[in-house]
């Protein structure tokens, strides 16, 4: 008689999470990478065409240039985000009644839909009659986001920064406040300058959150779609079209699905190795 | 180096103190000599901390003067006040390495680096720091932390005084006791004035010349280890150094004399205590209780073991009398006999100690 040493009935309680993700990752996944390999004319009828589509992307204009406005609007909007979120979280009080006024008017942005911020930008930058157009051409600068590829890239830049620098500043104060007292005793003995305090024992301290934030913003501004969306279109011709935007146009504007596939799988895979090869490259210090 | 002097402080952390438990520090006199190594005792909360950050300078005293020498640094800040102190939890600069948490202070203070080299090299071999200069102090254990905060204290050549506040919470306890030897040794070294805050009574006799006993804000007595086991000043002395503590037992005067449960005992106290008490009572400690044939009758409820001598528990009507015994000698539990050492048994009116009248 032979013994059954190992038991097969634990894969039922793993059952409910295999499913779950298979259908909010993995199968529309799949579905996508379906595409990418494809040809469609309709009726559902599919031609296997292997790696043609990513060929043709990678050796497109039009996808060096979406990445390239991509690449360079998250790299701009993280410059500023990040310094800029810091500095605010540093300079918030960290006792007192005025934590939570500081808190819920860095919070506010964070609530507002990203549709209505698109909307609301928008209006507010309306050379004609919105408050900032209006204001702006009054001085003299000829500003109109709807003509003029410089006013739009500043109106779309400026609308992320008011939008997410709170995220950064909540973030970077948490981090702060984590922060014993006693580090700021013994600097205060040790003599050490505020810049000091900021260098050696703020920044530090903060490092964990800050790449978190770091991270968040990342994906969020590479992904970013439906505020440029509301705002300019993408416009004017394609001077805000950002790869998202792109990749609508292509997917559900010329019903290409197999580029669109092709487009998506390239747009995921970079996302996934920058988060990996920044979040490993800063914490490999961290070992412990 | 200067003595530190401590006159009528109190302090606060409210804006308008007006009872007295608003008070963190009720209000002290005291002087720490140059050189001293002393040691700040007291349960949680009862203003150790409190009094630590007003000498280094991080807490500014709602009442008082704090001098250094002659020269008044009440008001000033804790940079310019040559003091250092080592916290409870370790600090250290991650990011930096041991060499640089050691250099920090002086380079803060504009000290040129040929200057600052062989006073680092100096103060790492002093606490066994050497082979971990160059190495980030990050990832250190905490005891090494602990020592790098205590050598950016001793890098600075004009500190007055070095304080600690129970710096040794976080190490183990093995390494408790070797950092406790070191503390002393550079105590010997470097002389300067030490201050070190703890609730351990062992660690505070062991470390400390003087030891300073506060209570809810007060300083209830300053004195040698000897002084505080042999003659507290107030009750609370009593209790909360030895172990067990002493025991306090209700008294009254009867034409003169002290009585307790109807017997009169002799006390080393000669002098009567001043009237307007409320609490009269006088303390023992079970060391100077022993058994004795025609004593005070007391019953015996537990005998307690505790390795060298044991600990008998006894009740003479509602009071509590703890007695030591040494190992060897028979103790049965029901009736029994004791007499107080007059030597060792003081009275206490209100809680603190009357004085004998030759002082």
């Amino acid at each position: 008689m032979t013994v059954k040493l190992t038991n097969q009935k634990a894969w039922f309680l793993v059952a409910p999470v295999v499913v779950l993700v298979a259908f909010n990752a993995v199968i529309p996944l799949m579905t996508v990478v379906n595409y990418s390999v494809q040809e469609s004319f309709g009726n559902n009828i599919f031609f296997w065409e292997g790696v043609k589509w990513f060929e043709e992307v990678l050796h497109s204009e039009r996808f060096a240039a979406s990445l390239m406005r991509q690449i360079f609007f998250t790299s701009v909007i993280l410059l500023i985000e990040i310094p800029f979120g810091v500095a605010i979280a540093l300079s918030m009080p960290r006792k007192g009644p005025w934590v939570s006024v500081c808190l819920v008017l860095m919070a506010l942005p964070l609530l507002i839909p990203w549709n209505v911020v698109g909307a609301m930008w928008n209006i507010f930058s309306l050379p004609d009659i919105g408050l900032l157009g209006k204001a702006l051409n009054s001085l003299g600068i000829g500003y109109d986001y709807t003509q003029e590829p410089i006013s739009a890239w500043f109106t779309v830049i400026l609308m992320d920064v008011w939008h997410w620098t709170s995220l950064v500043v909540l973030l970077a104060f948490a981090g702060l406040s984590s922060i014993p007292e006693a580090y700021y005793h013994a600097a205060k003995i040790d003599g050490a300058s505020p810049w000091a305090i900021v260098r050696y024992i703020e920044l530090p301290k903060m490092k964990r959150v800050l790449i978190i934030a770091f991270l968040l913003r990342f994906m969020d501004s590479f992904m970013i779609y439906t505020e440029p969306f509301v705002l300019t279109g993408g416009g004017p011709g394609n001077a805000t079209t950002f790869l998202s935007i792109d990749l609508v146009k292509v997917a559900l504007g010329q019903f290409d699905l197999g580029p669109a596939g092709a487009i998506s799988l390239i747009y995921f895979l970079i996302i996934l190795l920058t988060c990996w090869l920044f979040y490993t490259l800063t914490m490999k210090d961290e070992a412990q | 180096m200067s003595k530190i002097n401590l006159r009528e402080l109190k302090h606060s952390y409210l804006e308008n103190p007006s009872r007295d438990e608003d008070w963190a520090l009720k209000g002290m006199d005291i002087e720490w000599s140059d050189g001293g190594a002393y040691a700040l005792l007291g349960p949680s909360g009862c203003g150790k901390t409190t009094l630590l950050n007003i000498i280094s300078g991080l807490l500014v005293p709602s009442h008082g003067r704090v001098l250094f020498g002659d020269e008044d640094v009440t008001d000033t800040p804790p940079e310019r006040r040559n003091i250092a102190q080592v916290f409870q939890f370790p600090v250290v600069y991650d990011t930096m390495t041991v060499y640089d948490n050691l250099a920090f202070p002086l380079r803060n203070r504009g000290v040129p680096d040929k200057e600052i080299d062989p006073r680092v090299r100096e103060i790492a071999q002093m606490l066994d720091l050497e082979e971990m200069l160059l190495s980030k102090a990050a990832g250190l254990t905490a005891d090494a932390k602990q020592k790098i905060s205590l050598g950016r204290g001793l890098i600075r050549s004009d500190v007055n005084a070095i304080l600690f506040d129970e710096p040794l919470t976080v190490i183990d306890p093995h390494l408790k006791w070797i950092l406790r030897s070191k503390l002393k040794e550079i105590h010997r070294q470097v002389g300067s004035t030490m201050i070190y805050v703890t609730h351990d009574q062992t660690e505070a006799m062991t470390f400390a010349d003087q030891v300073v006993v506060m209570h809810e804000g007060m300083v209830v007595q300053v004195g040698t280890p000897i002084e505080l086991f042999e003659k507290p000043q107030h009750t609370f002395v009593g209790h909360f150094i030895g172990s067990p503590g002493m025991n306090v037992l209700p008294c009254e005067f009867d034409s003169g004399v002290p009585r307790f449960a109807g017997h009169s005992i002799e006390t080393a106290s000669t002098s009567r205590p001043a009237a307007g008490y409320s609490r009269l009572e006088f303390g023992v400690r079970p060391e100077f209780v022993s058994f004795c044939p025609d004593g005070i009758p007391v019953e015996i409820v537990k005998v307690n073991d505790v390795g060298r001598y044991r600990i008998v528990d006894t009740r003479a009507g509602d009071a509590r009398i703890q007695i030591l015994v040494p190992e060897g000698e028979s103790v049965s539990l029901g009736r029994a006999q004791v007499q107080f050492d007059p030597a060792h048994t003081q009275i206490y009116a209100d809680g603190w100690i009357v004085a004998e009248a030759s002082s």
